[in-house]
């Protein structure tokens, strides 16, 4: 009996797994080295300053277990009053974070002044923008010296109406708006560019129907303009919130936390806890961060919230 | 457009807004003008209180001669240098590779791996200081460039990886399956098809990068000390003791500080822009 052989299709030499696995693996190649430095240096973190938040801990030698401790002491529950400079360092960042948000409208009102076309616009739209490029530093520096009692700009333009001089970063009272007013500066610019490029793309056919149907100024840029700019609006939101928690820098280099610690803020008192000259309390310090961590996630989590939307209806 | 082109108003609203353009515009970099006034002044003007007229003699040169050459300023500009460049090269090569695998792949936790790198972008610094601070060094990298480049790179791969992956996203699909279709393989269709398509955006992240770790102050104090490592914006701190209260000197120092991501904004606006707003426009 003969039989027939099949003929033999599969090709000569059997693949390898990578080749015949090629689509489910490259992904996991390509993302390995950015999730393992992202592991290492951010997410694992994370979790450990929650650790170390519940520990006192000088940064050297042993870590003592303290619990819940070092919340108790911020907070004040049970005995003992609220940590006094985590008020004040609270309170600052409530006003950080409603005021910077002036840095918004404050934006927009600038690009609908340039959203024009006349000669040389483009050269004043970046030099409007390009504070938004200077490092934080230098704009604290500026500011600081902009605001000097003696040799700033600020008290000679307003002796010019009258007023007498103020030391706006000596003032207890005044210190944080004046460094807050320094961040405005570059967050404005930066809502601005935003805009601009929001404007740019709004649908003219729509404003035309719109102007047609009698519509202009306000109402015009409440109901035609602005929800056609809702993309550029969220992100305004989203970096404006961020900047306002994550203000250090201004603080850092203009008062130093100072005059009498009025205008610390979380970032910067916790900074001040862990690495201060009168010791390291890491405990403590990252205690401060976590809660400040939290503050953030309520952000975070509506940030995320709203792509995830975006990615559902984008499919 | 919104608001009315001013060309179809009449001839005197066109007239002062053409005079009022500047006129904002100086009210807006006031403080930046007075700085820049302030170093190119002689001492002698501090000393006789003209702080806000005209110079009474334009020292610029021997105001920036001095930044240059009595001080620390090259030592921190280089260090600011060291760290920015690595670290761009860095963050978008890691980005590119990582946005190309969650642009194009379907696999299940694509989607939480990238909202995990947006997640981890937004979180504050410091709760990342004490434990990055102690890994630092634990690694023998604390006060080194070194140190900074690599939280530096992994931490803008959150940003980057974002960016990256939205632009692959955008791009039109079939090129990658028709490329499969011919037997490419998978990390050739990387380097040759997509990477080439992906310049514009290499290009904005590159600008938009160098710029924020150029500008970086919190984590060049956390994890550097001394000229021998720390960046021009730490450095600064140590400049100004040295010429307390010479106003002139250290103006001059914070512009010369300032100007290498201003110099980047202006040559290659139009990428910088572009990074900016992404997504600012659906």
């Amino acid at each position: 009996m003969t039989y027939a052989t099949v003929p033999d299709t599969h090709p000569p030499a059997p693949r390898g797994w990578y080749k015949r696995n090629q689509i489910a693996v490259t992904p996991f190649l390509f993302l390995a080295p950015a999730i393992l430095f992202f592991a290492v240096y951010v997410i694992i973190p994370i979790g450990q300053s929650f650790w170390i938040s519940l520990h006192e801990w000088d940064g050297l030698g042993e870590a003592t277990w303290v619990g819940t401790a070092n919340y108790e002491r911020l907070l004040g529950i049970g005995e003992q009053n609220m940590d006094r400079k985590f008020e004040t360092s609270f309170w600052n960042n409530i006003k950080w974070l409603i005021l910077y948000l002036l840095a918004i409208p404050a934006g927009l009102f600038i690009a609908l002044f340039l959203n024009q076309t006349v000669r040389g616009i483009r050269v004043y739209k970046s030099l409007f923008f390009f504070p938004f490029v200077i490092s934080q530093v230098v704009v604290g520096l500026v500011f600081s010296w902009f605001y000097l009692p003696r040799e700033g700009l600020l008290n000679a333009l307003i002796g010019l109406f009258g007023f007498g001089p103020v030391n706006i970063l000596g003032d207890p009272s005044l210190a944080t708006y004046g460094i807050i007013a320094a961040g405005l500066w570059p967050q404005t610019a930066y809502c601005m560019i935003l805009y601009l490029t929001g404007l740019n793309a709004v649908d003219p056919e729509q404003v035309e129907a719109a102007r047609l149907d009698g519509a202009k100024g306000w109402r015009m840029l409440w109901y035609v303009i602005l929800p056609q700019l809702k993309p550029a609006t969220f992100i305004a939101f989203v970096v404006t919130i961020i900047g306002a928690l994550r203000s250090f820098d201004l603080i850092s280099v203009m008062t130093n936390g100072g005059p009498f610690g009025s205008t610390r803020v979380l970032s910067f008192y916790m900074f001040e806890e862990s690495l201060s000259e009168f010791g390291f309390r890491m405990g403590y310090g990252a205690a401060i961060a976590v809660i400040l961590f939290f503050i953030m996630l309520a952000f975070i989590i509506y940030f995320l919230w709203s792509m995830y939307q975006d990615e559902r209806g984008g499919r | 457009m919104f608001p009315t082109p001013i060309e179809k108003r009449p001839r005197s609203a066109q007239l002062s807004y053409q005079a009022f353009l500047p006129l904002a515009l100086i009210l807006w970099l006031l403080p930046l003008i007075a700085v820049a006034n302030f170093s190119i002044k002689p001492e002698a003007d501090f000393v006789n209180g003209n702080y806000w007229g005209m110079p009474s003699s334009f020292e610029m040169f021997s105001n920036y001669g001095r930044v240059f050459f009595e001080s620390n300023m090259p030592r921190y500009l280089l260090n600011s240098l060291f760290i920015t460049v690595p670290t761009v090269i860095g963050a978008v090569a890691l980005s590119a590779m990582a946005g190309f695998a969650l642009g194009v792949y379907r696999f299940k936790g694509n989607l939480f791996i990238f909202f995990m790198f947006i997640a981890g972008n937004f979180v504050p610094f410091q709760i990342l200081m004490v434990p990055v601070r102690d890994l630092t060094i634990d690694l023998n990298l604390y006060d080194t460039k070194t140190g900074l480049i690599l939280f530096h790179i992994a931490f803008q791969t959150g940003f980057c990886t974002l960016f990256m992956r939205n632009f692959i996203r955008a791009l039109p699909f079939p090129l990658i399956e028709a490329a499969r279709v011919e037997g490419v393989a998978e990390w050739r269709i990387f380097w040759y098809v997509v990477l080439p398509l992906m310049k514009p955006a290499l290009a904005a992240l590159a600008v938009l990068i160098f710029t924020f770790i150029w500008n970086d102050y919190f984590w060049a104090v956390v994890l550097t000390q001394g000229p021998g490592a720390q960046p021009v914006t730490a450095g600064i701190t140590e400049f100004n003791s040295q010429f307390r209260a010479a106003y002139h000197l250290m103006s001059a120092g914070s512009i010369v500080a300032a100007l290498p991501p201003v110099a980047m904004f202006f040559l290659m606006q139009k990428h910088f822009i572009a990074g900016l707003t992404l997504g600012a426009v659906k």
